[in-house]
């Protein structure tokens, strides 16, 4: 009996081997949903982002602490003034369709991004007058205003260059097979099923890639995104629900990391937005609420601590947070003598809110906070576009949203709190906020711009136009047998440097 | 009434229905709450770029010069193209059919296998502990919530055992063994439910016959229990299934929503939600439209099915 095993298992272990020893390396990564279109142009959903990091390289980079570093650059400069820079490119940099990377092919990519109808990138980099030829292999970027924030978002889908040649050929239909520069070339894409790409022979970082082939696919259901991560299926799942995070964390072959995320949660309140402006438009009352809810115990109670209490636009960790002004202590007392002081000792408003867990059960919290203050908070859920929509239309008292974060300052404050800001649905509007928002757009140097955020931020925590309440961290769930993964806050994987082991 | 003209006559009914289907599927997806083209922007609310997808998808226009935009493109076979991804939805349907085909099928395969001889042997063992167990296991098929009785599966099967995968889906061309290990769970799980509906059909259609004349004829001649049941209730009893069976296999076809979800299968079910929570109207309008054709035709075969088979039809 014992010998007849031995020989089984010495079939077996033979076959093993015959097996995966030609087979290439595959690495599957569970996304939370299917993505839009693969043009960079016109993506919009956060999800894409994921499969661009693998297809399409950017012009520059941020590192994990946010510092923007060149990738298909090699570096740039600006102008004494603002208003031009000067980006030197990578030599010897090929697209999937072996076409070169140049500075025609980088001026292409900008003129593309601006004039495409329907481009979702020209609100990120509008502000860009003309791309000038310096040489073959360097460019120089006009501005209409000083803009140093620019970079930034080249740093992302704005800084993602395809192949000329591929554009022209494909027009619209380039985001079914898009053709960049990144080390992972498109192989096909079945739709709602998932997205493959093979390894690129001729990427101009290629000692860096270990892997052959990688596929993403999209599991909207978290419980079955998780059971395949622990079934060996997926080895790597993105934005992890921190209610499955004792289960990763249970199981020894798994392993997850989590970074503070760049966005924030908060509730907009409505300060001068149409008629229903007018419970909330004296700031006392703003400032009331604000001091009737206690932070610290909303993380702690709704998400085991797991956040990060917030105040500001930005996360405690971060460079531009205002650190004299931290996270407040509740204080029921002054909140009940603020409503008083208001005449409206017995303040009643409804927060409309998502069918989204998070938020409902943060909403049910605050709720019994503000009550202990002596307010009524109404709560009422509306679908999260029809939210949107009414907050937009000024159909609201206070609504539950996020911010999803840019890596530059900038892209977290100024269109949601500037007067005529895109994002600022509560119209709050403070010409010195203005003004200081404007000028940190106007700098280069972190430290100048810091002084002015700083600014900023002092009266905007005392105007209280949005209650900010935490930041969220990014988990990303992984099988042990992935090596080299480095978390980033904006939650992208870069597979560069991923081993399977 | 010879079967050209019925068939003809059916046909004719079809087309108001399929004009009214469609122009309920627009307008409930008017009632929608919320902007669509505030919905494909994301994050972004600049005013000229949300102004630019309005225009893009005919947003901008009054509704009925909507529907009569895509009404004039569906009948030249263009269901328009997804705002979302930006793919063409015939292209998309295309490629969801087969998956949603061999989904529906072999859960019909599940459903009969499980769902026929239950009922057959309850029918024939009435008021048994067979009886009894039987029709347990039918009422616990059908009210299991798929969503669960998906999870467990997957718990036990792929995290556990390891033996199947927990999703995704392999075409059956690229590999079949593997297309049936992904197929399996997800039909076990939509099967048992409708095992459970047919279980109960059979039961009941079978004790009709059992108790009919010519049973009692056969059992006078003294023709074996089993040939009684088998030949003379059984095949009696089916019609009513049949027709069962295309209805349910309609419903298969339109997609199993949760099913879907949780096995991350890529067919109409999936794609209908992903549409209908992006706002991506072409989308849902196409699967809608096409589901409902899908299932009207069914109901149409099966009628002609049984104008062949029931004489007694051809009178009026």
């Amino acid at each position: 009996m014992r010998r007849v095993r031995l020989v089984m298992a010495a079939a077996a272990l033979a076959l093993l081997a015959a097996g995966p020893a030609a087979a290439e390396s595959v690495l599957r990564i569970g996304l939370n949903d299917d993505p839009d279109a693969l043009d960079p142009t016109i993506s919009r959903a956060y999800v894409g982002r994921l499969v661009f990091a693998g297809l399409c390289d950017k012009l520059f980079d941020v590192t994990p602490d946010l510092k923007i570093v060149p990738q298909l650059a090699t570096g740039y400069e600006w102008a004494p003034d603002q208003r031009s820079v000067v980006i030197k490119l990578r030599p010897g940099v090929k697209f999937h369709d072996g076409e070169p990377l140049n500075a025609e092919a980088v001026k292409f990519n900008i003129e593309r991004h601006i004039n495409t109808p329907g481009s979702f990138r020209k609100t990120e980099i509008g502000q860009i007058q003309s791309v000038e030829i310096v040489n073959d292999m360097t460019v120089r970027l006009h501005l209409s205003e000083p803009l140093t924030p620019l970079l930034a978002a080249l740093t992302d889908r704005a800084g993602m260059m395809v192949s000329p040649k591929a554009a022209r050929a494909l027009g619209d239909k380039l985001g079914q097979k898009p053709v960049c520069a990144g080390p992972y070339r498109f192989v096909e894409r079945v739709a709602q099923g998932k997205i493959v790409m093979e390894r690129f022979p001729d990427y101009w970082d290629k000692a860096n890639v270990h892997i052959d082939r990688v596929e993403f696919v999209p599991i909207t259901d978290s419980t079955a995104r998780l059971a395949s991560l622990r079934s060996g299926d997926l080895q790597m799942i993105e934005r992890v629900s921190p209610t499955d995070l004792a289960e990763i964390r249970g199981d020894g072959k798994l392993k997850v990391t989590g970074v503070p995320e760049l966005g924030y949660q908060m509730i907009p309140l409505n300060v001068a937005n149409g008629p229903k402006a007018k419970t909330l438009a004296d700031v006392r009352v703003r400032q009331a609420i604000d001091l009737a809810i206690d932070r610290e115990t909303l993380v702690k109670t709704v998400f085991n601590n797991e956040y990060i209490a917030g105040n500001q636009w930005v996360s405690p960790s971060n460079y531009y947070y205002n650190a004299k002004f931290p996270v407040p202590k509740r204080d029921v007392a002054k909140a009940r003598a603020l409503l008083k002081e208001a005449g409206q000792p017995n303040l009643t408003f409804t927060l409309i809110l998502p069918p989204e867990r998070d938020r409902q059960e943060a909403a049910q919290i605050i709720q019994a906070m503000l009550a202990e203050a002596g307010i009524t908070m109404n709560l009422q859920t509306q679908e999260n576009v029809t939210m949107l929509t009414n907050g937009r239309k000024g159909d609201f008292e206070a609504y539950f949203t996020f911010w999803s974060g840019r890596p530059d300052p900038d892209g977290n404050v100024f269109t949601q709190s500037t007067c005529k800001g895109a994002q600022n649905d509560s119209h709050y509007c403070s010409a010195e906020v203005d003004a200081l928002l404007t000028k940190a757009r106007q700098v280069s140097g972190p430290a100048e711009r810091k002084k002015l955020y700083d600014a900023a931020t002092e009266i905007m925590l005392r105007d209280t136009p949005r209650l900010l309440l935490w930041h969220r961290r990014v988990f990303t769930g992984l099988s042990a047998r992935v090596q080299g993964f480095t978390p980033y806050p904006d939650g992208i994987i870069r597979l560069k440097g991923l081993k399977l082991n | 009434m010879s079967l050209a003209l019925y068939v003809a006559r059916r046909v004719a009914v079809l087309v108001p229905t399929l004009f009214f289907v469609s122009v309920l599927i627009f307008s409930l997806q008017q009632l929608l709450p919320g902007d669509a083209a505030l919905a494909l922007a994301g994050e972004e609310r600049d005013e000229t770029a949300v102004a630019a997808i309005r225009a893009r998808y005919h947003l901008d226009r009054p509704a009925p010069v909507q529907y009569a935009i895509w009404m004039g493109r569906v009948l030249r076979g263009d269901l328009g193209e997804s705002l979302r991804n930006r793919l063409p939805v015939t292209e998309l349907l295309a490629s969801k059919l087969p998956v949603t085909l061999e989904l529906a099928f072999c859960s019909m395969l599940v459903a009969l296998v499980i769902g026929i001889p239950a009922g057959v042997l309850s029918a024939a063992r009435r008021g048994t502990l067979t009886d009894l167990t039987a029709n347990l296991v039918a009422l616990s098929g059908l009210s299991v919530p798929h969503f669960w009785l998906g999870i467990m599966l997957i718990l036990l099967f792929a995290v556990r055992l390891g033996w199947l995968p927990a999703s995704g889906y392999v075409p059956p061309w690229e590999n079949l063994p593997r297309n049936l290990m992904t197929i399996l769970l997800p039909s076990i799980v939509l099967g048992t439910g409708v095992a459970g509906v047919m279980m109960r059909h059979t039961r009941a259609a079978m004790l009709q016959t059992l108790g009919a004349d010519y049973v009692r004829t056969a059992r006078a001649k003294s023709v074996p229990e089993r040939l009684v049941i088998l030949k003379h209730a059984l095949r009696n009893a089916l019609i009513p299934v049949i027709t069962l069976g295309a209805i349910e296999f309609g419903r298969l076809l339109s997609g199993a929503v949760l099913t879907e979800q949780i096995f991350a299968i890529p067919g109409f079910g999936k794609l209908l939600v992903d549409g209908v929570f992006n706002r991506d109207y072409a989308v849902v309008q196409g699967v809608v439209l096409v589901s409902a054709g899908l299932y009207v035709l069914l109901n149409l075969l099966a009628d002609v099915l049984y104008f062949v088979a029931n004489p007694r039809l051809r009178g009026g």
